[in-house]
């Protein structure tokens, strides 16, 4: 393994992992404000890479693009929440589920009625179509650089938001105790539309970034929420700080897994049969080290209430 | 003097600097009603979140007939002949007092992972029930979803179930609470009598039905306890009036 | 009793509708019916922790798929005339339905065995999720096992064989998978009526109530969780063998939510609400999907129609709202 390879790789797993934080920090303060399990996030995911392409290919503008994604997801977001998601605050989360799920039955078709069944392509801007010269002599594409610095950027913006604003304050009053805020005269159906469209923006925003890596297409936001729930789970639900760590730490786990791990079973074994062995492996490392968290701390590495 | 069935030695729990008890020991004798008393915040909550076994304590010991329970769960500890009841009700609502007093005869009799035969056809397990709720007086409303009972009723249903786990000890966690004057009288009633099946740790906020049923009483102040007695050595104590009385009076 | 009409009625149409359409010569609405018959015992048995013991687990497709990998891994192997394990032991391969299920139902025991340990240590969203991301790691091994068709799965060329039944046969499979969803219906309303059932509904209902009744909540789950698994699998290895196909696809999470959907679509809890609910499912796509590519556009709409405003599903129309005890 040389330093070049192994420094691609950290940063190719932060990348991963601060897209996974755009995804779950909006799933977990939906949780942790509202008690509400949105199995349909990552159908604003989608939405926010289909606009975003979309609004690309016809401006010939990125950036338009990505602002048109993210705006999108939360628009879409809100009237979701205003729709229907708003009945289910009550609700068990059983019929969260299921009502999110036809949701995700709703956005997926309805993606493809607006959007058609092929798949969409989304390129790089030109400005970040370059790389950077990397320690160890390997060149690392901008454009993911540009990405782990924009995910960083709302994390950072996520913090003032949340500590150091008027709604911040009422999103941390709902969170420790939902009678009171309401008493305290904060128009609590607003702030709970508003929290779900800032979640949706995120998410909308990380399909958008993750679309000009891959191809767009219905059910890609999927595999990725439930890489978010794993997140969650490891970072403890409910908590923004700990969505950040368990976020970069599955990123970087789960990248690494996929590229040493045939690499280490091939120093002894045949090397069809450790790529074989080593990428099964990797595919369900982040699973196993979820199941190693919940053995030893059961409310995550982070809990909210803690 | 014979051992006592329930028997706690140094009971402590603190939440970061707060001692909620402190270094607690007393003990429950055959036959008895012990009361434990002390205004509200003296850590009556967590010294029955202890015994019962949904609070770990820090330091300390709980033993019942004779084997040490510490350790085990709240299930092991209903197993081992510990009964409690909930301060606020805590039965299945959506159905009748009867089916939450069968399963604690179950939890009694054992089977829970018997797949076979059916349990509400199970003769034993039906008389068992049956018994304890004659005993508490609520026969005739036991076929109805609990979420239709009364306050009161509830309150008998909890105590049915308690019967029906055929105890060793009952821990009752402010039993009277809420209860009417005749809802009282009943349950003073009850109480009194099933002191002879099994000794009553009772915690209580209401001081007529202490006084009236009490064989001893424990003041817990601050977490810990200033003075074990009988009922008249309480009330001639300077330091409970003090701690705790005055501050009614 | 209305409930037990109902049922009794739901349990009649489905081989009325099977011997019907046999007589009219539409063998391809006895493959339906059979379907029907295979994800209603798949509703059957999620029903078991869903309905009576109260866990959302959204990991269900995991047992459902290994069943179906037995029925397809053995074929595999019986077609290509190699044993399934050729070291330290030769374990030869079979056709033989009842050993594949054993066979099934066991691995699938073990896994929900694994899964419900870690799992039911959390309750509400976090089991939720966590069944979601086990299920998720079992697709990816699934996806990822080269020897068994990886991504493109197994197919099975040749239906696995009952004694005494010629399995290739639409209204033979069909006898044989409804003859399946009986025994599973009576298995689980057995189950629920036993002393085991009863713990298992209170720890659904209340569980301090459980606990102070002498019995440990975890344990219980765990049975019924194990349980439920093993009724999902044998539907598996059913529905490999009715498609001709086991892969990743069965051990999906769309699955997962596919089933839970049928039972909710039926009603919650209700002994024979996965059958209706599977009916409905079956119709749904059948009707629909033959109108529209988009039909499940329609079928979000109907579940997100059932949730918002008819609660109790199917079963609360037909039968009334549902009775406890």
């Amino acid at each position: 393994m040389t330093l070049a390879l192994f420094l691609e790789q950290l940063l190719n797993g932060v990348q991963l992992g601060l897209t996974l934080f755009l995804m779950a920090a909006g799933l977990t303060l939906v949780f942790g404000v509202m008690g509400l399990i949105n199995l349909a996030h990552g159908a604003l995911y989608m939405t926010g890479a289909f606009v975003c392409a979309t609004v690309a290919g016809a401006t010939g503008s990125f950036w338009i693009g990505l602002g048109a994604g993210a705006l999108a997801a939360a628009a879409a977001g809100a009237v979701v929440e205003v729709a229907v998601i708003r009945r289910l605050y009550a609700r068990d989360h059983l019929d969260q589920v299921l009502a999110t799920f036809a949701l995700i039955l709703i956005f997926s078709e309805g993606a493809r009625l607006i959007f058609g069944d092929r798949p969409l392509w989304l390129d790089i801007p030109a400005a970040l179509s370059g790389t950077l010269a990397l320690p160890g002599g390997a060149q690392y594409p901008l454009y993911r650089l540009a990405i782990i610095g924009i995910g960083l950027g709302l994390a950072g913006g996520l913090w003032w938001l949340i500590n150091r604003t008027r709604i911040g304050m009422q999103i941390r009053a709902g969170e420790a105790d939902r009678e009171m805020i309401a008493a305290l005269g904060v128009d609590i159906r607003r702030l709970y539309t508003l929290v779900f469209a800032l979640g949706a923006g995120l998410a909308g925003l990380a399909g958008a970034l993750v679309g000009a890596l891959q191809s767009v297409q219905v059910g890609m936001g999927e595999p990725v929420l439930i890489l978010a729930f794993v997140v969650i789970v490891i970072g403890g639900i409910g908590s923004v700080k700990g969505a950040l760590a368990g976020a970069v730490l599955v990123g970087v786990i789960d990248t690494m897994g996929r590229v040493f791990l045939p690499a280490t079973f091939g120093l002894f074994m045949a090397p069809a049969e450790a790529t074989a062995t080593g990428s099964a492996l990797a595919s369900m490392l982040i699973y196993l080290v979820m199941a190693l968290v919940l053995a030893l701390k059961p409310k995550g590495l982070f809990p909210a209430d803690a | 003097m014979a051992e006592p069935v329930l028997s706690l030695r140094g009971l402590s729990k603190s939440f970061g600097a707060l001692k909620a008890t402190d270094d607690v020991s007393l003990d429950l004798r055959a036959g008895e009603i012990h009361a434990l008393i002390g205004p509200n915040g003296a850590g009556k909550s967590t010294l029955i979140g202890q015994i019962a076994g949904t609070i770990r304590a820090d330091a300390g010991e709980v033993w019942l007939a004779g084997r040490e329970i510490t350790g085990h769960s709240v299930a092991a500890r209903a197993r081992a002949g510990l009964a409690r009841s909930f301060q606020v009700s805590s039965l299945a609502m959506e159905i009748p007092a009867r089916v939450n007093v069968r399963l604690a005869a179950q939890g009694r009799a054992g089977g829970s992972y018997r797949l076979w035969g059916s349990a509400a056809r199970d003769a034993a397990l039906a008389a068992a029930a049956d018994a304890a709720l004659v005993r508490v007086g609520l026969s005739a409303r036991a076929d109805i979803p609990v979420a239709e009972l009364s306050h009161g009723e509830r309150r008998l249903a909890e105590m049915a179930c308690a019967l029906a786990l055929a105890p060793r000890a009952f821990l009752l966690d402010e039993p009277m609470a809420g209860l009417g004057g005749e809802g009282t009288a009943r349950l003073t009633d009850l109480l009194a009598d099933l002191r002879h099946e099994a000794p009553i740790l009772l915690v209580e906020h209401d001081m007529d039905a202490v006084f009236r049923l009490a064989d001893r009483i424990s003041v817990l102040v601050y977490g810990r306890v200033i003075l074990t007695g009988t009922p008249d050595e309480i009330r001639a104590s300077q330091a409970v009036r003090e701690a705790y009385l005055g501050e009614e009076a | 009793m209305r409930e037990a009409l109902v049922n009794f009625a739901l349990i009649a149409l489905l081989p009325l509708v099977a011997l019907g359409a046999q007589a009219a010569g539409e063998t391809y609405v006895v493959t339906l019916a059979a379907k029907a018959a295979i994800l209603a015992l798949a509703g059957v048995g999620l029903n078991l922790a869903l309905g009576v013991g109260g866990m959302v687990s959204l990991g269900h497709a995991a047992f459902f798929g290994i069943g179906g990998y037995a029925a397809g891994i053995a074929a595999h192997h019986v077609f290509a005339g190699t044993p399934v394990i050729g070291w330290p032991v030769t374990l030869e391969a079979t056709d033989q339905m009842p050993l594949i299920w054993l066979a099934g139902v066991l691995a699938a025991g073990l896994a929900a065995a694994a899964i419900g340990a870690v799992s039911l240590r959390t309750q509400g969203v976090h089991f939720i999720m966590i069944t979601l991301a086990f299920a998720q790691m079992v697709y990816y091994l699934g996806v990822s096992w080269k020897t068994y068709g990886g991504e493109d799965g197994l197919p099975i060329y040749l239906r696995n064989q009952f004694p005494g039944l010629d399995t290739g046969d639409g209204m033979q499979f069909f006898a044989l998978a409804y003859a399946c969803l009986l025994a599973g219906v009576a298995l689980v309303w057995q189950v629920a009526r036993s002393r085991f059932g009863q713990a298992l509904a209170m720890a659904r209902m209340n569980e301090a109530r459980l606990a102070a009744s002498g019995i440990s909540p975890y344990p219980v789950r765990l049975v019924g969780f194990v349980l439920s698994g093993m009724v999902v699998a044998l539907a598996g290895a059913l529905f490999a063998d009715l498609n001709g196909f086991a892969g990743p696809s069965m051990l999906s999470w769309h699955r997962s939510g596919e089933i839970m959907v049928l039972v909710i679509l039926g009603g919650v809890g209700r002994l024979c609400g996965p059958l209706a609910g599977a009916m409905l499912f079956v119709a749904l796509e059948t009707l629909l999907g033959g109108l529209t590519d988009r039909w499940q556009l329609f079928l979000g709409l109907v579940l997100l129609g059932v949730v918002l405003f008819a609660r109790g599903g199917l079963m609360g129309m037909l039968a009334g709202r549902a009775r406890h005890g």
